[in-house]
């Protein structure tokens, strides 16, 4: 139960990144802008073919999946939250279902579990117009979740959210990883990631400049020498805070 | 099957009969028929109602599908320049001179609309991207346009001229059973495969990467969308010449109907286009006018007024 780069490379956006993903925990994709963090997880999703290197989810290489079963382990939450559609939250998240062909029940079910464990039950009939940012971010992770991947991508999934609504999204990814869904979030905000996350992976221009622990891979060090910022971390390990 | 699609079901079932006792000669249903009402009733009135149904039936399903493809509610089966292929074929045909001959212009259209098809499949490639694909779909209707504006003016005989433009309003009127065996066979096929495209359809919704991480396979998606589209337009301007809106209003005003995810949105669309060409073209048929009223015109003046209403309607929205 893995899933790997190998000296992933594509062209102008990543140059040579080998990292491997545990399941069960969350870990961080750190970087400034460019650095080829969106990059990296459309990569890992299946999305971007890579120049060169290889992605691999359980010693097989990514391309060697067909599509949909490739969908059924992977979930991919984007960047950008779209919906072209005014449907309700509930089929919003029966698309999740799309690349399993188990039956109505087991979509049922599995379209249920996921409205419940994000606290969407009584949103179940509403048109997703109607929700408020922090419900409709909910609603659309809900749509990943119904899919019951074992790994869970997602693009930035705090933007946008105020600080309550990233500090209750961040709890359901780790409930999530304790539930053995290796997740992989792309984070701007450096204290969410060193506090939240149980690795963190930092990409400068397109390669890995820091792997490990969050305390260590975002080290005041390594803030300077990426993010050429000069900032120290106050506060205890978990309740950290970035001062400039 | 859901509400809408048993009510649009029960509407046709009985506007068929209707429409086949309506036109310049009404049929009284509880006395016999003479020999003459006989023929009217098989030779015209019946493959007029079949086809109404049938084109009617892929414009629907057509708009539905590419409402949901460009995710996109203005969108229109026109906007692929399948149409205009098309119609840029049948005009070719009158040049041969041909033309009244039952399969040269029928042959020509779907020439024509197969030529629209294989460039845009050509033009998009295997990238699957939408917004290339619209690009491509619209430069292809403004070139068959022109080429047609061009294949007109140059027309041999003012009388040619004449005759490419009334069939070009579309019309119903003196089609027979020939229209019928390759329009019916050709629309459902097309209409089978948009089917087919509904659940990469739904994943659209969610933007294209996210289709694609579900496991939508754009290249085939492209494909099904430029043959189930292809098919059941070309099939209906050969039959039928251009007739407009009906894409773009039935998908329109059922949407609210629907749960609104687009596979949920083909069928009732198809069965309300079939509806509403039915309806519409006995309209024309019983309208007192010196001449019938061409079906492509009346859908026309029903079509613009309603999409001022909708624009102002959405004016309201945003104001």
């Amino acid at each position: 139960m893995t899933l790997s780069t190998l000296d992933l490379i594509l062209p102008a956006r990543l140059a040579g990144v080998s990292v491997d993903f545990q399941p069960g925990q969350v870990t961080a994709i750190c970087g400034p802008n460019g650095a080829g963090k969106s990059s990296l997880l459309g990569c890992l999703a299946g999305l971007i073919p890579p120049g060169q290197g290889e992605v691999t989810l359980d010693q097989t290489p990514l391309s060697a999946f067909q599509p949909r079963t490739r969908a059924q382990a992977i979930g991919y939450l984007p960047q950008q939250g779209e919906l072209a559609w005014d449907i309700s939250v509930e089929t919003l998240a029966s698309l999740g279902r799309l690349p399993w062909n188990a039956g109505a029940q087991a979509d049922a079910n599995a379209v249920a579990a996921a409205l419940d464990a994000l606290d969407l039950e009584a949103f179940r009939q509403r048109p997703v117009s109607s929700l408020s940012g922090g419900e409709r971010a909910r609603a659309l992770l809900a749509r990943v979740l119904a899919g019951e991947p074992r790994w869970l991508l997602a693009d930035e999934p705090l933007a946008n959210l105020d600080l309550a609504h990233q500090l209750a999204l961040l709890g359901q990814f780790r409930k999530l990883a304790a539930s053995g869904v290796g997740v992989v979030l792309v984070l701007h905000d450096l204290a969410q990631a060193i506090n939240h996350a149980d690795r963190v992976v930092v990409l400068d221009a397109g390669q890995v400049a820091a792997d490990g622990p969050p305390e260590q891979a975002l080290a005041a060090a390594v803030i300077e020498r990426v993010w050429k910022v000069s900032a120290r971390w106050l506060g205890e390990p978990g309740q950290r805070a970035l001062s400039i | 099957m859901t509400r809408p699609v048993a009510l649009l079901l029960a509407l046709i079932a009985l506007a068929v009969p209707l429409s086949l006792l309506a036109g310049r000669v009404w049929f009284d249903p509880f006395s016999e028929l003479s020999s003459n009402a006989l023929i009217i009733l098989t030779e015209l009135r019946l493959p007029r109602a079949v086809l109404a149904v049938t084109l009617g039936a892929g414009l629907g399903a057509a708009g539905a599908a590419m409402q949901g493809y460009l995710r996109n509610p203005l969108a229109d089966p026109g906007l692929f320049g399948i149409a205009p292929g098309a119609a840029l074929g049948a005009v070719l045909s009158f040049w041969t001179g041909w033309a009244s001959t039952a399969w040269v212009l029928p042959l020509f259209a779907l020439a024509g609309a197969a030529g629209a098809m294989a460039l845009l499949g050509l033009i998009a490639g295997r990238t699957g991207s939408v917004m290339l694909f619209t690009l491509a779909g619209m430069m292809i209707a403004s070139l068959a346009g022109a080429l047609m504006s061009l294949a007109i003016s140059l027309s041999p005989t003012p009388f040619a001229m004449s005759e490419i433009v009334t069939w070009l309003m579309g019309a119903l009127a003196d089609r027979s059973w020939h229209e019928v065996w390759f329009a019916v066979p050709l629309t459902l096929l097309g209409i089978s495969l948009l089917l087919l495209a509904g659940r990469a359809l739904d994943a659209l919704s969610l933007g294209e990467a996210a289709a694609r991480s579900l496991g939508v396979d754009p290249a085939r998606l492209q494909l099904l969308m430029i043959a189930g589209v292809g098919l059941t337009v070309g099939a209906g301007v050969a039959a039928a010449g251009i007739i407009g809106f009906v894409g773009l209003i039935v998908p329109h005003l059922l949407r609210r109907f629907t749960d609104r995810r687009p596979s949920s949105l083909i069928l009732p669309s198809a069965l309300a286009g079939a509806l509403l060409l039915l309806v519409a073209d006995s309209l024309c048929r019983v309208l007192p006018l010196a001449s019938e009223l061409r079906l492509g015109i009346a859908l026309s003046l029903l079509g613009a007024p309603f999409f001022l209403g909708l624009l102002l309607q959405m004016r309201r929205g945003l104001a």
